[in-house]
């Protein structure tokens, strides 16, 4: 399995910092992903690569149902979103647009920005150094919609 | 086991006897909202990824244009071009510069014991009426529009008792503010947040919408106010049926109880840059402003309107302070205009705005720029949510917002 370089964010990240509302209305999420995290770091977008992760504290995603947030990290290549905890919109909109989400609550305190983990989707675990961390486990539906690639994807393939 | 408020709607939407925490249920969705901030994207889907685009029932499915209205550049112009277009064509409901999209859903549509979808995180607001409102993604809302369902992950619920009155010059906006800052900005995370009691049927409808709306800056799912006589009489002066009326079981179970007295409830300012960053007026220091701005889905209506009139009445706003008021609604506009508040804001030196999200959300008109301050009745001080990120958001109320105005200051009654 590949691994995956670390881009750590604090504590109540809310949709505004991923990507702020001058943007939303940009004819699609191609044209607004070079802007996610402009108000933290505006180099954000040329600096991160295919298959990096991000690793957050409490609260992510909070604030507004904007489902841009998810997809531009998932148009930059973010692999996953491994938090403490999410706000619940961002949560559940990740997993439509098919961006796995996973709720960890050791790793942000252990793992450096930058450094590498290995991530296991499948069973939901991570490995850091030699320590592995397990994954709080979605809802079997959750998990489905996540399976395939997103609540469209679902619906398409539902669809008779 | 007895049910709360928000558990017995899910579990009608759902069509079974009973739901509890946890449970997953299919749901029947009474009625989807959905606003230009990211309809665009929804018809993008429709039109290229579905397999089968289809319209369960378009008479459920309102499009209210409020984010960035009029227009403000030529790509969102296009974007609300394809909102109106498709609206046309498959005959939804369209409304385009009336007002903010929760206000509107307010006055024309939100009906108690409905289960209700808005693509935009304040749809918590429908509570006030005895609804279950809660915000989505566009991609849940169009799984929404072409099956006319959805799943839903059933919530706990946090239980607020109020009892008592709120004192003269203290205001829903600065209790729902205290409660954020008291649980915090996940403290009901995925939780519905009832209000019940003598002090939440002491409140009029105006101020339980104020309540409800900022419930999600706690992370609530939704805010549901018990229904009275009240939610009757608001529903059906604006011409519709109250078919279902729920309210809690004696014995329904909650995840936690808070009890808050209005009485003593004070003053607060939330700074920069957390909703949940509350502390009292008085406490605050005097901070300096540039710009003040009365409007939003959650403090732009009449009462808050008639709030800074009388302040304003034969004073001026500051010399060196922009004061900007967007109306929630046009409906909210006619009446200010009617009882002369207009007049009076416009006389004292303020700039009255169309209605629409306007400030609020930092993408259309009022944008502050490096290192302003703002103080403001909309809906989050995020960092740079009005604009430049090194610019400041203080969030209070009606009354603290138009006093700021006056006199450039976030002040306490007691240092000025």
């Amino acid at each position: 399995m590949s691994k995956s370089r670390v881009w750590k964010f604090h504590n109540d990240v809310d949709t505004d910092q991923i990507i702020a509302s001058q943007y939303l209305l940009l004819p699609n999420i191609e044209e607004m992903k070079g802007y996610t995290f402009e108000s933290l770091d505006p180099e954000f977008a040329q600096k991160v690569q295919e298959g990096d992760v991000i690793v957050a504290a409490e609260n992510f995603g909070c604030g507004s149902s904007r489902e841009q947030a998810p997809s531009v990290l998932k148009a930059l290549g973010i692999k996953a979103v491994i938090a403490k905890s999410f706000a619940r919109i961002f949560y559940r909109n990740a997993i439509n647009v098919g961006l796995p989400v996973l709720v960890c609550k050791e790793l942000y305190d252990d793992v450096e920005e930058l450094e590498e983990v290995t991530l296991d989707l499948s069973e939901g675990s991570i490995a850091y150094g030699d320590r592995q961390y397990a994954c709080t486990k979605l809802p079997e539906l959750m998990q489905t919609i996540l399976d395939k690639g997103g609540l469209i994807n679902y619906l398409n393939n539902s669809e008779v | 086991m007895g049910m709360t408020i928000g558990e017995k709607i899910i579990a009608k939407a759902a069509g079974v006897k009973s739901v509890k925490p946890g449970d997953i249920h299919t749901v029947t969705l009474d009625r989807m909202m959905s606003n230009d901030g990211t309809t665009h994207l929804t018809i993008d889907m429709y039109y290229n990824q579905l397999k089968n685009p289809r319209i369960a029932d378009k008479d459920k499915i309102v499009f209210i244009m409020d984010h960035n209205v009029p227009a403000e550049n030529p790509k969102t112009a296009e974007a609300h071009k394809k909102m109106r277009n498709f609206a046309r064509e498959q005959g939804i409901k369209l409304y385009e510069g009336q007002g903010v999209c929760h206000q509107i859903m307010m006055e024309d549509y939100v009906c108690p014991g409905e289960l209700i979808f808005g693509a935009d995180s304040h749809t918590c607001a429908y509570g006030a009426l005895g609804a279950f409102g809660t915000g989505v993604g566009c991609t849940d809302l169009l799984y929404g529009i072409v099956t006319g369902q959805s799943w839903v992950l059933v919530p706990e619920t946090i239980r607020f008792n109020l009892t008592g009155k709120l004192p003269k010059g203290v205001y829903p906006r600065d209790l729902i503010l205290t409660i954020i800052g008291d649980i915090g900005a996940n403290g009901a995370n995925y939780k519905i947040m009832e209000f019940a009691g003598e002090g939440a049927h002491n409140l009029s409808i105006n101020d339980r919408i104020v309540l409800c709306n900022l419930c999600v800056e706690a992370g609530a799912k939704t805010g549901i106010v018990e229904p009275d006589d009240k939610v009757i009489e608001y529903v059906k002066s604006r011409g519709r049926n109250v078919e279902h009326m729920f309210i809690s079981d004696d014995d329904a179970v909650y995840e936690k109880v808070y009890n808050y007295d209005l009485s003593k409830i004070q003053p607060v300012v939330a700074r920069p840059d957390f909703v949940d960053d509350v502390i009292p007026l008085k406490d605050l220091g005097r901070v300096k402003i540039d710009q003040a701005f009365l409007g939003s889905c959650n403090n732009g209506r009449i009462d808050e309107l008639r709030v800074a009139a009388n302040l304003l009445k034969g004073k001026k706003v500051k010399e060196d302070v922009r004061f900007l008021v967007a109306p929630a609604s046009n409906e909210v506009y006619l009446q200010a205009l009617e009882e002369g508040i207009m007049d009076t804001l416009m006389e004292a030196g303020a700039q009255i705005m169309n209605a629409n999200c306007s400030v609020c959300w930092g993408s259309c008109q009022g944008v502050i720029g490096e290192n302003e301050v703002l103080v403001s009745t909309g809906t989050r001080n995020f960092k740079g949510r009005a604009g430049h990120p090194s610019s400041k958001v203080y969030l209070a109320s009606a009354e603290t917002v138009t006093r700021a105005a006056i006199t450039g200051y976030i002040e306490s009654q007691e240092e000025m």
